[in-house]
């Protein structure tokens, strides 16, 4: 795979903080003292087994869960929680695991959604499509055109998501996070259940998207290879509770995290 | 052959985003408007502009309002009839009240009283969905049905307990009213249709369709995008009960001429909610398609028999008339669950791509 580490990024300063997350739903305890950060222009995976609650981490930073106790840290603001459309408004994107697009619309109309908050057009003018709704309407579908070139999928414009194979759905969804021009675009497995090549597909993607438009990408991946190969920092998290965390090499060499993979003799 | 989009090229993404992007669907639509302005207004009888054309017109404004709330935002009403009602009651009172203003203005604007309502009884829409939500609205229709018994003010104290629509002019031709002709009827309830679709197809082609859509589809990615989602639902129910509002004012000012409170009951909104369904949901076009085949076909089957020299008791030709239409929406359902609206479309495939298969 084609690895593009080390080609002039410049990573920047704390973007995103995250400090002694601790969540809980009833009496299970999803996260415990969680605390970590994500770096401007850094890809950070969020890796561990199964229930380790990565998801949840990725929901308590776009505002879905309210963690009980910790402090939200973005661009210098302290957050108890995230309210959902404030954390999209402030420019938190997400994909889903279970792919969460609007089965309905056509791919076109998904990514046009994604770019809702950037536009102003009141109501009014948008009935009656008058000079300055069309001239933003226009304005904004050669925004989400330049994303449909980008991620190739021009060939699937006008196809309602719905009939969409697996692949290419995770692929708009990523168009549809990518329309809102995220400062932080969280990714929830995006290379779950898909194949080699579309693998290798997805992981370019994702590269050139944290290349290109210097987005930072906070991803959850089960495939080591992958997270290894593409992410500049990992977390591991085990149970609710952060065991390690650095650098790919630094996390595999880890005593801790071969234990929580391969379990430990007692 | 006939209609087939090859060679037709957009330049520009206003071209491509046009309301009817294939020429032959701008040819259709003119068509189609010509005849409905000009055609009809000159050769139907009155029987069928007062008794088929007028009814179908307004239960397709009304059934737009529904799929509206219904087909685009996924909340499922069954307050449409009482919703109809607060725009037709709404009209009378300001009629009364202010009785030199133009009629045309007050069909309007009553849609706006029916929108208020709309958003008090939307209210209950963040937290229920789905039946619960239909459950809700029911409340609506039986609150308001119950208004226009029990609030003597609404129908100006009237004995009868109905409202008598007054003769009002309109650049001195009666528009409403015993006196105005159907033909006259038919032209002010079809334009206002038209202007009204037209707006309706723009907004869900825009940002506040895509907005219901996404509503509709997956609420909670909808948030996660940043779409909030209790204004996004309550204006959808304030636009749709505008639209059965002013549905409801014409159907008594334009339509019935005098209304009495069961013109607005549950079955008002079953018939609209019916209209939804077997056009097609989340489909504009399958709102008057829709309309047309609920209200015409009992039409129809009343008078193919007389054609064919049968003549058949009223009453039978009634109860058949249901018996038949029942029939034929359950054969809908199970033929195409989507609609007409759907039908139509895969005709239009079929016709592009004819005469081969695919």
């Amino acid at each position: 795979m084609a690895v593009g580490l080390d080609s002039g990024k410049k990573i920047g300063g704390v973007v995103l903080g995250l400090e002694g997350i601790t969540l809980s739903f009833g009496g299970v305890q999803a996260l415990q003292d969680v605390s970590f950060d994500v770096r401007e222009h850094e890809v950070r995976a969020i890796i561990g087994p199964n229930g380790a609650g990565k998801s949840s981490m990725l929901n308590v930073m776009n505002g879905f869960y309210q963690p009980q106790q910790g402090v939200i840290r973005f661009r210098g603001r302290e957050h108890c929680w995230m309210r959902p459309h404030a954390a999209a408004a402030m420019g938190i994107a997400r994909t889903f695991q279970n792919i969460a697009l609007f089965k309905g619309m056509t791919v076109l109309d998904n990514i046009m959604v994604g770019r809702n908050l950037k536009m102003r057009c009141n109501f009014l003018l948008q009935a009656l499509r008058l000079g300055p709704a069309m001239r933003e309407e226009i304005e904004h579908r050669r925004a989400a055109e330049e994303i449909i070139d980008f991620l190739e999928i021009q060939h699937i414009r006008r196809t309602p998501v719905g009939r969409l194979p697996y692949g290419l759905q995770k692929r708009v969804e990523l168009a549809r996070a990518l329309a809102m021009e995220p400062a932080v675009l969280l990714l929830d497995e995006p290379m779950a259940g898909m194949n080699l090549e579309e693998k290798q597909d997805m992981c370019r993607f994702v590269l050139e998207v944290n290349d290109h438009y210097g987005t930072t990408v906070v991803l959850i991946e089960h495939d080591m290879g992958v997270v290894m190969d593409i992410s500049d920092r990992v977390v591991v998290l085990d149970y609710g509770r952060k065991i390690s965390d650095g650098t790919p090499d630094e996390v595999r060499s880890d005593q801790a995290v071969i234990d929580a993979y391969l379990g430990v003799a007692h | 052959m006939l209609y087939r989009e090859v060679g037709q090229y957009k330049t520009s993404y206003a071209a491509d985003q046009a309301l009817l992007p294939i020429l032959q669907d701008k040819i259709g639509i003119a068509v189609l408007l010509l005849i409905a302005f000009v055609g009809v207004p000159l050769t139907a009888s009155d029987f069928t502009l007062n008794s088929v054309l007028i009814p179908i017109l307004i239960f397709s404004l009304a059934a737009t309002g529904l799929n509206l709330l219904t087909g685009y935002t996924g909340l499922l009403s069954l307050g449409t009839g009482g919703f109809m009602g607060v725009g037709a009651y709404a009209c009378y009172k300001l009629m009364t009240l202010f009785p030199h203003v133009n009629i045309i203005v007050f069909i309007l604007f009553s849609g706006f009283f029916a929108a208020a309502v709309g958003i008090v009884f939307g209210l209950p829409s963040l937290r229920i969905k789905g039946f619960y939500l239909a459950v809700a609205t029911l409340a609506a229709q039986f609150f308001l049905s119950w208004c226009f018994i029990r609030v003597p003010w609404l129908y100006n104290y009237n004995i009868s307990a109905s409202i008598e629509v007054p003769t009002k002019m309109l650049f001195g031709i009666a528009v409403t009213g015993p006196t105005a002709t159907s033909v006259t009827r038919y032209l002010v309830v079809l334009a206002i249709v038209a202007v009204l679709t037209l707006l309706a197809a723009n907004l869900v082609r825009g940002r506040t369709g895509r907005t219901w859509m996404a509503v509709r589809d997956m609420d909670l990615a909808a948030e996660l995008i940043g779409i909030r989602l209790y204004q996004t639902k309550l204006l959808s129910f304030a636009v749709s009960s505008f639209y059965c509002g002013v549905a409801g004012a014409m159907l008594v000012f334009l339509y019935l001429g005098n209304a009495e409170p069961s013109s607005f009951d549950i079955n008002q909104s079953f018939l609209i909610l019916f209209m939804v369904i077997i056009g097609g949901l989340g489909s504009l076009l399958g709102s008057f398609l829709g309309a047309t085949l609920i209200w015409g076909l009992p039409i129809l089957l009343r008078h193919v028999p007389t054609y064919f020299g049968l003549s058949i008791e009223s009453a039978k030709v009634d109860q058949s008339t249901f018996m038949i239409l029942g029939a034929l929406i359950i054969f809908f359902l199970i033929v195409e669950p989507h609609g007409l609206a759907r039908l139509w479309q895969i005709g239009k495939q079929k016709l592009r791509v004819w005469p081969f298969p695919y």
